[in-house]
């Protein structure tokens, strides 16, 4: 008989073995079928040239007091929420992807065999996570390219790396609860939509203050506001305030929920 | 685990229900280890629910269950290491191929990965998929599908496979090599639970049997035990016209109850063992009274008879064939 430490230290290396085999798996997927990845990665692209080349010159100029920056000015205050809709757009993959899962027949002989439960769900996050990074990489680079000119030291990159990889885990475990819980892959691709929809309805890409009150209200105390201008505040050196903390409390919660969702979700299903 | 004392699978009790539909209505098992037993019965008969029961895809609403020597209830995932399942329906990744199908099971076997790949290798070769490692399953025929399902099921080398429904829907040349395959792995020492629709496929490959309908089952035995409760082998002789039907059935001296009389009437069902030496007997008979016949069909029995004598109804499924 096995001591009840080796079996716990054993299940815990299995789950992480099983895990990366579910990457893998997903990894090859996205490799296989690139046309939805080129689809995430391009709709943010283009959402950043239309907003800079043909909004840019009109709504650089109303940013504030002395706003005459025109285009120049307005790269850098769309960038973020760009790079924040190219984080939307790469669970929307998610949702996409766990629920076009869900309808096949291998995931019933998942379930017969003796590995981690929750690989099957960390493969696709951790998946999303890659992804995710390698789309920001690219936007940002284009974003380079047109004329960004970020300011932020190294820590601040640093940091900005840290709040882009908790956001995108938040919004990637609530993708999978989401993709688990549509009735069908039709589904699962329509409604993580609303995300991409909430930087509009905040700072994103004009300043709350320009809103009419009842919208001023909900921009300001909706999540993606504060994680707007924090990564505003890291990339242009204009500070974070409290966007920080409210950041890092939305984030955790939203994972929070997404995870004991998805996990419940995922436990319905067997016993169905 | 592999002493012949302890069953393989033992079920008792196992009840399942979907809303007011009851699916199984309480079931006992018990297959001891290294043998075949086969799950008969017609669409709808709870077949499918039973193999998800015992290899711990669904949780029944009753009852207890064992398999391999874990309990379902409380070591799922002793069982789950334990056994291997060739689901119904195609359970393969469709977008990786053959050969990558093949390491991510062994991966998920926790196998090393020269052992995986060697293991993979052996199996393409054992399955006669060799060319299509390289392919992805949309591109396979129906036949090669199926050989792959299981070739994964094999991969982590389970002590128990359940097999659901391993040949519907495939050609006789495939159905014949997925038998061939079932022989050698039951050979190998594994036990196999096999559920079907086909009295034929069960014959062929059971020890035991048992018969499945409406949730419940109405029957089990050998192949031959179950065959000996079925008095459906018969010969269909038909006539060319009403008076050498009349004059056949003196000739054979049919009683009235035995007189399947149908198709207007110019058909005789007379009941047969099927040995030449009864159908010889038949002929002569009519022929010694003169009697011309137009045509002779021998009827074995079918999964149609075993039903239509153990539960006094026809199968769904094979109702249309039966006239
Ligand atoms: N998830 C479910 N919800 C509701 N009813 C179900 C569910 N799963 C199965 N059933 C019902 O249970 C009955 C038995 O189904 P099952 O799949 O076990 O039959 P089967 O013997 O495998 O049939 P087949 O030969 O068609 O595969 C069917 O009437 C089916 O409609
Ligand atoms: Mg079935």
């Amino acid at each position: 008989m096995t001591t009840a430490t080796t079996t716990a230290a054993s299940s815990m290396s299995y789950a992480v073995r099983d895990s990366t085999t579910m990457l893998r798996r997903n990894l090859r997927h996205m490799q296989r079928y690139p046309s939805l990845t080129i689809m995430l990665v391009g709709q943010p692209i283009l959402l950043l040239l239309l907003f800079v080349y043909i909004f840019g010159g009109t709504l650089g100029n109303g940013l504030g007091p002395g706003g005459a920056g025109g285009r120049a000015e307005y790269v850098g205050y769309v960038t973020p929420a760009i790079l924040l809709i190219t984080i939307t757009s790469a669970i929307l993959g998610t949702a996409i992807s766990v629920a076009t899962d869900m309808t096949e027949g291998i995931i019933a002989r998942f379930r017969t065999m003796a590995i981690s439960r929750a690989s099957m769900l960390t493969g696709h996050v951790l998946g999303t996570i890659i992804q995710t990074a390698f789309a920001l990489a690219v936007v940002l680079g284009v974003a380079l390219l047109i004329g960004f000119s970020p300011t932020a030291d190294v820590g601040e990159w640093l940091a900005l790396v840290g709040v882009l990889l908790l956001v995108t885990l938040a919004l990637t475990w609530f993708a999978v609860a989401l993709g688990l819980k549509a009735k069908s892959v039709e589904t699962a691709s329509n409604t993580p939509m609303v995300f991409t929809l909430l930087p509009f309805v905040g700072s994103g890409f004009v300043p709350a203050e320009s809103m009419p009150a009842w919208l001023r209200w909900f921009a300001e105390y909706q999540p993606f506001t504060p994680i707007i201008e924090t990564i505003r505040g890291l990339l242009l050196g204009t500070g974070i305030g409290d966007s920080g903390f409210l950041t890092v409390g939305w984030c955790v919660l939203i994972t929070a929920i997404g995870y004991f969702w998805a996990k419940s979700l995922f436990q319905k299903e067997r016993d169905r | 685990m592999t002493n012949a004392a302890i069953p393989a699978i033992s079920a008792t009790g196992l009840r399942k229900s979907y809303g007011d539909k009851v699916v199984l209505a309480g079931i006992d098992l018990n297959v001891p280890a290294g043998t075949v037993f086969s799950l008969l019965g017609p669409n709808g008969a709870g077949k499918t629910t039973t193999v998800n029961i015992l290899s711990t895809l669904i949780g029944p609403d009753a009852g207890t269950a064992s398999v391999a020597g874990h309990d379902l209830a409380t070591d799922p995932d002793g069982i789950r290491s334990a056994i291997g399942l060739t689901g119904q329906f195609s359970a393969v990744d469709s977008l990786l191929t053959g050969e990558e199908n093949l390491f991510l099971m062994a991966d998920l076997n926790h196998l090393p990965r020269r052992a995986g790949r060697r293991r993979a290798a052996e199996l393409l070769e054992r399955f006669d998929l060799t060319d299509a490692a390289k392919l992805v399953p949309s591109t396979f025929s129906g036949g090669m599908r199926r050989k792959l399902d299981l070739a994964m099921t094999l991969v982590g080398d389970p002590k128990v496979i359940f097999l659901d429904e391993p040949t519907t829907g495939l050609d006789p040349r495939s159905r014949r090599t997925m038998w061939d395959i079932i022989r050698d792995l039951v050979a190998s020492g594994v036990t196999i639970f096999l559920t079907t629709q086909y009295l034929e496929e069960a014959d062929q490959l059971a020890d035991r049997i048992a018969v499945l309908d409406e949730g419940r089952l109405v029957a089990q035995g050998t192949p031959d035990e179950l065959k000996r409760r079925v008095p459906g082998g018969h010969l269909r002789l038909r006539f060319p016209d009403a008076v050498s039907v009349q004059r056949a059935g003196v000739a054979l001296r049919l009683s009235t109850s035995d007189e399947h009389n149908d198709d207007e009437n110019l058909a005789l069902r007379v009941p047969t063992d099927g040995t030449v030496t009864a159908l010889r007997e038949v002929l002569d008979r009519l022929d010694a009274e003169s009697v011309a016949v137009d045509s002779l069909t021998v009827h074995t029995p079918d999964l149609d008879d075993v039903f239509l004598s153990l539960t006094g109804h026809r199968t769904g499924a094979t109702k249309e064939l039966v006239r």
